[in-house]
């Protein structure tokens, strides 16, 4: 670790810092339908869109209505999704002319962008057309977006209201997220990243002529190694920029290339990766503003950020310190001379310290961009973002999914603990009861039953589970199991060792990203449901603080705990008994 | 906090223990045990592993004295967690019997139309019968008395020896079915049919026949259930990990992992919190109609106290004489003492008191003066004597004034003034006059009782609000709450005031407790959310309000209040304790598990255990005698400090969140330690 | 729930011709006359032969050029299938290839530390840079090749090095393709 790093690290954290009160009193003024200074330019649009498609936007919902809205709007879009993934062929903005494709893959891929996840068992230089990565995939990432926003607010909502049934119109919060939150800075930043050497446009590929051509070896299906002279470079093309933005803004993740983030055209410069990991952090950051403003008590929004930003941190030692040791089965003796630690599947212009923050980033919210190879990292430093993960993404976490899931722990915290102050828990005034109890018990139990399941089922199964694997030993389980933890936690990002491109693992992890999104939401909803409806409780002394150090320190341990005691026994096969072995000098 | 020493047993009473045992396994029957998801699961495991370590003997498999003790332990943390229930439940066994003695067969005396009576058994009466009562007779059910007064003992149910007045109209007009009357003939109407009388009811309260969950026990149930079940997945997936890795575990292994992850501790004594809470609250004589209501006197925002009674002592007592102009002292305390020999009255007897200790009069023996007493009447609230041609009288200012008035005497200025003084300082002021002078002014002063300001600034610290009520006007009234330290006051307050402050707090959302006892109270026991009727009261405030105290003490509240926060405190401290347990327990079964297939992994473990197989052992019996070893915290509840939330969350997290961190590391250690002497693993 | 389902609907449409279709189209717009070179790919054109783009690493073996890093990117430096190896760090591939080429090159130049990044792949498969130690490394081998003084050489990796930007961001690093433009045109191979 070098000083160097720190200072990027924790300049990172102070820009986010910085940014979080402004973002999140905008987001308030947006959902609380307060005049802003974008409104001349984009009330128009609001009211046309929703004459075009009639939405009543002084209607409000039950959590039920707002809920199924959520649903049959996620339904429609996917489905359109895969459409045009399935017809790509017949459709125009395809100069590659890449095939339609294949459904289990198209359904994968559908699953995982309508969710937020943005998975992606493809390689999208060679599968996507321009059409479908902006029409389909490029779209999902403002929607799925703007749909957790929604869900959180509506969440926020909940808490804030007193005894009123209703949490606001899914079709107004949605359309305020888009319209407000996202497109605006999607322009300004695209722009931002072309001026920095992004992309932009509709061309075919480039055909470069190389310097020195090359003679290379290519094994052929049968087999035979034939040698082959190749003197051309096909260089991707396409309108990248405005794709990329939305990707780190929205905490997508779904990457324009299949390198995605690590690829020198979606992440040219150290600046350029600077401004991509605050575009992930900001609006979780800043949502957790507007949770402190909207229920009136600002000093528990500052007093959740306290608690991600220490989990941040606590990941970002870990995995900087793991990756900048480096791997001690590498004989070399710049190991000792130049310690610049693990570099495998990490950019020279990055470095260790930037990929270790992106990786912690990456996986503290649902993004999964990535700007170096996970599968390549050191046991530990691949173990933090694995764990991120399995967290549920509360560290600021998805765009409104991070709000909702931290919120889920802190009514989890504020029952345990908030017994011991000797009153029936209660969470900025509204008391948390056994369905709000069942409800948050729920969605916990809903991840790992998903994806230990998955991963019990898939290291059993030789044919088709373990036949994907591209590392053997303690490294392929942790392989499937970074596969279903992202895809439940909404994540996208891999251990892209694993062919993850076969009909068992397009198929379960594309039901795991469905069911760890909807499954996930709708007890949520249930819950603010249930809150907006109580009596507000006026605080007292006796009253469980949620604004102070201890109350951020104890969230803090129960997200630890209850995510460690779920997953150590799978962690401890996996990342921690492939450390072991590495420093016994093991190898697979 | 009051102590009741004749009914608090010690946690280990060997009558109840004893029983206990017995009734630990009585309780292993799965449709009973199947209401405790934690421990059926538990038992599932035990059962399923006493199957197999059988089917294992019949084919000679080796690794018997391991799994023999593994099962024996499951079965040992179900049944402890049995016997916590069990003792929880024989302490209210034990008190259900002495009440069941008071429920023998009565002969009760039914008044029949024609107003003779006839001998019927007293468990055939109904609601609306009227029974005469005599001398050495029990009442036969529960009633009002209609006619007549008569000296009850009530001890078979208040445990108080001390006969109390029942008197048919006011507020003592209750009286009990299996009390006993001791002197006169009283009628009381039966208000309660075969099986539903007090006596009854506490029976099943006591034996917890009638035990409901409270909402946050439910609560707690769904979480310990929601965390059973994720160990149950975490557990059944490791197996298939296990066995890519090259090191399939056995169901023993697998089962131990799962009980000590499954939250037992709490799980094996939740309910007995919950019984032993209750238990609490009856041993300090109050009779909660439900757990419900113990655990919402936690949750008390504001607490409505009489004045009289609760605050202050049930009477006012003089405190100083103030002689008017140009009298002395020893002048007034000579008269106001003389006006005050026959008044039997508190308030009389402490002038008494007071002349004899502050100016050294002795009080004179009433039958060597001749002396004619006037007691004190409604009409002209005044009391006095007449003494050796003197006329001495005392009473309230207005009274005097206008019997001096009426004969030509008048109340000087300086004297007015003081009266005025007096009454603003919350005190009340008598007036004592001979023939037709003023001598000066007695000050009657409100007594609050010993401690309350500190019991009220606990009170604040818990967040609770205190409001005094009182029929006193406001000057009075504002000076009262000001020595005693509550929050708020109302003056001058009738029945309706009292309901409508409850409403009004509770629109804010806020919780209310109060006590009350007479039958204009009952509207507002009913709406409160927590109401303590006085087992003297009336009938009507005992059916209103959710607690009765059978020592009619209103300070009580407070405590009730306290015993609800201690029951939440204790389950969210063993619940927190519980989770954190099972760091140390990963650390123990985790590399026992695999360190035979992966030798690396002994760097887990950390607590140096000797062999995997007293490692897994060492987890599970920590596992299981961490539950006996918790139980009497449970019966007794964690102590309670009344003080902010913040440092009783801070103080708790400490002791029961890294303390439950912490200790399992020491215990399993020791235990492996004394196993592995033993050479059992 | 029909009139949500019809609104659903709508809402499709209307949404993904906004930010599926307008939304690319109008930054598309304004990129390409904004900044018409980076909107493109930053390509570099030699005697009107596109010969790469400036972002994009390109393979080199000859031993008259800095090598870039290795790729697993295709066949090498495929930029129409990027990716990284995906090998875990107990591989017994990745360990042997890495302690392979770490032979390799501390025979081809002795007198220096093998540089971490010339013996592994990077994440994209397409990475531009190079360390500036790992420049350093090469020179003996390319001012040998190309008869140029060792100075000479280390005077061109100065001019192709980037410091960090701003002073604290990213890491110093060597644009590989570029570095090898200038060699060609300051000192031809012959």
């Amino acid at each position: 670790m070098t000083t160097n790093g720190w200072l990027q690290i924790l300049f990172f954290l102070f820009v986010v810092l910085a940014l979080t009160k402004p973002l999140g009193v905008f987001m308030t003024r947006v959902f609380n339908r307060e005049k802003t200074f974008l409104d001349p330019v984009l009330r128009p649009i609001e009211k046309l869109l929703y004459r075009l498609t009639g939405v009543d936007e002084t209607r409000e919902m039950r959590w039920t209505e707002y809920g199924a809205a959520m649903l049959i709007f996620s339904g429609v879009t996917m489905a359109l999704t895969y459409l045009i993934e399935r017809v790509q062929n017949r459709l125009p903005l395809n100069p590659q002319k890449l095939a339609a494709v294949a459904p289990d893959l198209a359904f994968n891929t559908a699953a995982s962008f309508t969710t937020n996840t943005n998975w992606q068992a493809y390689v999208p230089e060679t599968t996507m057309s321009y059409l479908t990565q902006m029409a389909a995939l490029a779209y999902h990432n403002f929607i799925s977006a703007a749909t957790g926003i929604a869900l959180a607010i509506a969440v926020v909502r909940g808490i804030a209201r007193r005894e009123k049934d209703t949490l606001g119109n899914y079709w107004v919060d949605m359309t305020r997220a888009t319209l407000w939150v996202l497109l605006p800075a999607c322009i300004v930043g695209s722009l931002f990243l072309v001026s920095q050497g992004v992309p932009q446009n509709f061309k075919p590929y480039t055909t470069a002529q190389l310097v020195d051509p090359q003679t290379v070896q290519i094994t052929g299906a049968d087999g035979k190694a034939t040698t082959q002279v190749v003197r051309e470079q096909t260089i991707a093309q396409g309108p990248t920029a405005s794709q990329e933005v939305i990707k780190e803004f929205g905490t997508n993740g779904g990457g324009f290339f299949n390198a995605n983030s690590s690829h020198p055209f979606e992440n040219p410069t150290p600046l350029t990766n600077f401004f991509e990991l605050v575009l992930i952090f900001a609006i979780g950051s800043g949502l957790t503003y507007t949770l402190g403003q909207m229920t009136g008590s600002p000093r528990h929004g500052w007093a959740v950020w306290c608690a991600m930003a220490i989990l941040f941190l606590i990941g970002v030692t870990a995995t900087y310190s793991a990756e900048a040791r480096g791997n001690p089965l590498v004989q070399t003796t710049a190991n000792h001379l130049q310690p610049i630690g693990n570099m495998e599947g990490k950019e020279v212009r990055f470095g260790i310290a930037n990929s270790a923050l992106w990786a912690v980033v990456t996986t503290d919210t649902s993004c999964g961009a990535v700007n170096s190879m996970h599968d390549s990292y050191t046991p530990l430093g691949g173990m933090i973002p694995l764990i991120n993960m399995l967290l549920g993404e509360v560290i600021f976490g998805g765009v409104g999914s991070g709000l909702y899931g931290i919120i889920v722990f802190i009514i989890l915290s504020v029952f345990i603990a908030g017994l011991m102050v000797g009153r029936t828990p209660e969470y900025l005034g509204k008391k948390v009861e056994a369905f709000d109890v069942k409800m948050a018990m729920l969605t916990v139990l809903i991840y790992p039953l998903f994806v230990l399941g998955f991963t019990g089922i898939s290291v059993l199964a030789p044919k088709f589970g373990l036949s994907s694997l591209a590392n053997a030993g303690p490294h392929g389980l942790s392989e499937i199991f970074y596969a279903y933890a992202e895809a439940g936690a909404n994540n996208g990002s891999a251990f892209a060792g694993l062919n993850a491109n076969t009909l068992w693992y397009n198929s379960t992890i594309g039901a795991t990203t469905l069911f760890g999104r909807f499954f996930m939401v709708i007890p949520v909803l249930a819950i603010a449901g249930s809150l907006a409806c109580k009596k507000h409780v006026p605080e007292s002394a006796g009253t469980f603080p949620v604004t102070t150090p201890l109350f951020t320190g104890l969230l803090i341990s129960v997200v630890l705990i209850v995510g460690a005691l779920t997953f150590f026994p799978a962690l401890s096969l996996g990342p921690i008994l492939e450390h072991l072995l590495m420093y016994a000098g093991k190898v697979f | 906090m009051t102590v009741y020493p004749k009914k608090s047993r010690s946690i280990w009473d060997a009558e109840i223990a004893s029983r206990a045992v017995w009734d630990s396994f009585a309780k292993l029957n799965p449709r009973t045990l199947m209401k405790n998801p934690v421990m059926f699961v538990v038992e599932i495991g035990a059962a399923l592993l006493t199957i197999q370590l059988v089917r294992n003997q019949l084919h000679h498999a080796t690794g018997f004295a391991f799994e023999f003790q593994i099962t024996i332990w499951l079965w040992f943390t179900v049944l402890f967690a049995n016997f916590a229930e069990a003792m929880a439940e024989g302490r209210g066994k034990a008190q259900a019997d002495t009440l069941r003695k008071a429920r023998t067969e009565t002969i009760a005396h039914k008044l029949k139309a024609d107003g003779t009576t006839e001998e019927i058994p007293g468990s055939k009466l109904r609601s609306g019968d009227v029974v005469v009562v005599s001398a050495g007779e029990f009442i036969p059910g529960d009633g009002e008395v209609i006619e007549g007064v008569a000296s009850v003992d009530e001890s078979a149910i208040t445990g108080e020896s001390a006969p109390v007045i029942r008197e048919s109209g006011g507020d003592r007009s209750a009286v009990t079915g299996g009390t006993r009357v001791l002197s006169d003939e009283i009628k009381v109407r039966i208000t309660s049919n075969p099986g539903e009388t007090f006596l009854d009811r506490m029976i099943k309260m006591v034996e917890g026949a009638s035990r409901q969950k409270t909402p946050n026990e439910i609560a707690l149930n769904i979480l310990l259930a929601g965390l059973t079940i994720i160990f149950l997945l975490a557990t059944a997936t490791l197996q298939p990990m296990a066995i890519y890795s090259g090191a399939p575990q056995s169901p023993f292994v697998l089962w131990s992992l799962l009980v000590c992850l499954i939250p037992t501790t709490i799980g094996g004594l939740l309910s007995a919190i919950g019984i032993a809470g209750i238990d609490r609250v009856i041993q300090r004589n109050v009779m909660a109609m439900s757990g419900r209501a113990v655990e919402a006197a936690g949750d008390v925002d504001t607490l409505l106290l009489d004045k009289t009674g609760t605050i202050t002592l049930g009477n006012r007592q003089a405190t100083e004489l103030i002689p008017a102009p140009g009298v002395t002292d020893g002048e007034l305390a000579d008269a106001a003492q003389l006006a005050s020999l026959a008044d039997e009255t508190p308030e009389g007897r402490s002038i008494v008191v007071l002349a004899k200790e502050k100016y050294g009069l002795r009080g004179r023996p009433l039958s060597s003066l001749e002396a004619t007493f006037i007691p004190f009447s409604a009409t002209t609230r005044m009391s006095g004597v007449d003494f050796g041609g003197r006329v001495i009288r005392k009473g309230a200012p207005d009274a005097i004034k206008k019997y001096l008035t009426e004969r030509g005497g008048t109340v000087p200025v300086q004297v007015g003034e003081m009266v005025q003084l007096v009454a603003s300082s919350g005190a009340t002021p008598l007036l004592v006059a001979v023939d037709n002078r003023v001598l000066g002014t007695v000050r009657l002063k409100d007594i609050v009782k010993g401690g309350m300001r500190e019991r009220f600034d606990h009170l604040r610290a818990m967040g609770i609000r205190t409001v005094m009520i009182t029929g006193d006007n406001h000057l009075t009234a504002a000076a009262i709450a000001q020595e005693a330290g509550v929050d708020d006051f109302l003056a001058e307050a009738k029945p309706e005031d009292k309901l409508a402050l409850i409403r009004q707090e509770q629109a804010k959302g806020k919780l209310v407790a109060m006590t009350g006892d007479g039958t204009n109270d009952a509207p507002a026991l009913a709406q409160a959310d927590v109401g303590l009727a006085m087992n003297a009261g009336t009938q009507a405030a005992k059916e209103a309000g959710n607690m009765v105290d059978l020592d009619s003490n209103p300070t009580k509240l407070i405590e009730v209040v306290e015993i609800g926060k201690q029951m939440l405190i204790t389950r969210g401290a063993l619940t927190t304790f519980s989770v954190a347990n099972d760091v140390a327990k990963y650390f123990a079964i985790i590399p026992a598990m695999f360190a035979g297939a992966f030798p690396v992994l002994q760097a887990l473990n950390i607590m140096a255990l000797k062999t995997p197989q007293s490692a897994i052992l060492s987890a599970v019996i920590f596992n299981a005698l961490i539950i006996v070893a918790l139980v009497p915290l449970a019966l007794r509840g964690v102590r309670y400090r009344p003080m902010g939330a913040e440092a009783l969350l801070r103080w708790n997290l400490l002791v029961y969140g890294l303390g439950g961190i912490v200790a399992p590391f020491i215990g399993i250690k020791f235990i492996d330690m004394i196993i592995t002497s033993l050479h059992w693993a | 729930m029909k009139k949500n389902f019809m609104i659903a609907i709508r809402m499709t449409i209307a949404t993904t011709l906004l930010l599926g279709v307008v939304y690319p189209f109008v930054v598309t717009g304004l990129a390409q006359v904004l900044f018409p070179k980076q909107a493109n790919g930053e390509l570099i054109t030699v005697n009107g032969k596109i010969v790469g783009s400036r972002l994009i690493g390109q393979p080199f073996s000859s031993p008259g050029y800095f090598r870039p890093r290795p790729s697993a990117a295709g066949t090498g430096y495929d930029a129409g299938n990027s990716g990284g190896s995906n090998l875990g760090p107990t591989n017994k591939t990745l360990i042997d290839r890495v302690n392979g080429d770490v032979q390799k090159l501390q025979a081809e130049n002795p007198a220096m530390p093998v540089p971490m990044d010339l013996v592994t792949t990077s994440g994209s498969g397409l990475d531009p840079h190079i360390s500036p130690e790992a420049a350093a490394f090469q020179v003996p081998r390319v001012a040998r090749e190309r008869s140029m003084t060792e100075n000479d050489v280390r005077a061109l990796i100065a001019k192709h090095t980037e410091g960090r930007q701003f002073g604290f961001l990213g890491e110093p690093r060597v644009n590989v393709l570029e570095l090898n433009l200038d060699l060609d045109a300051v000192h031809p191979l012959h």
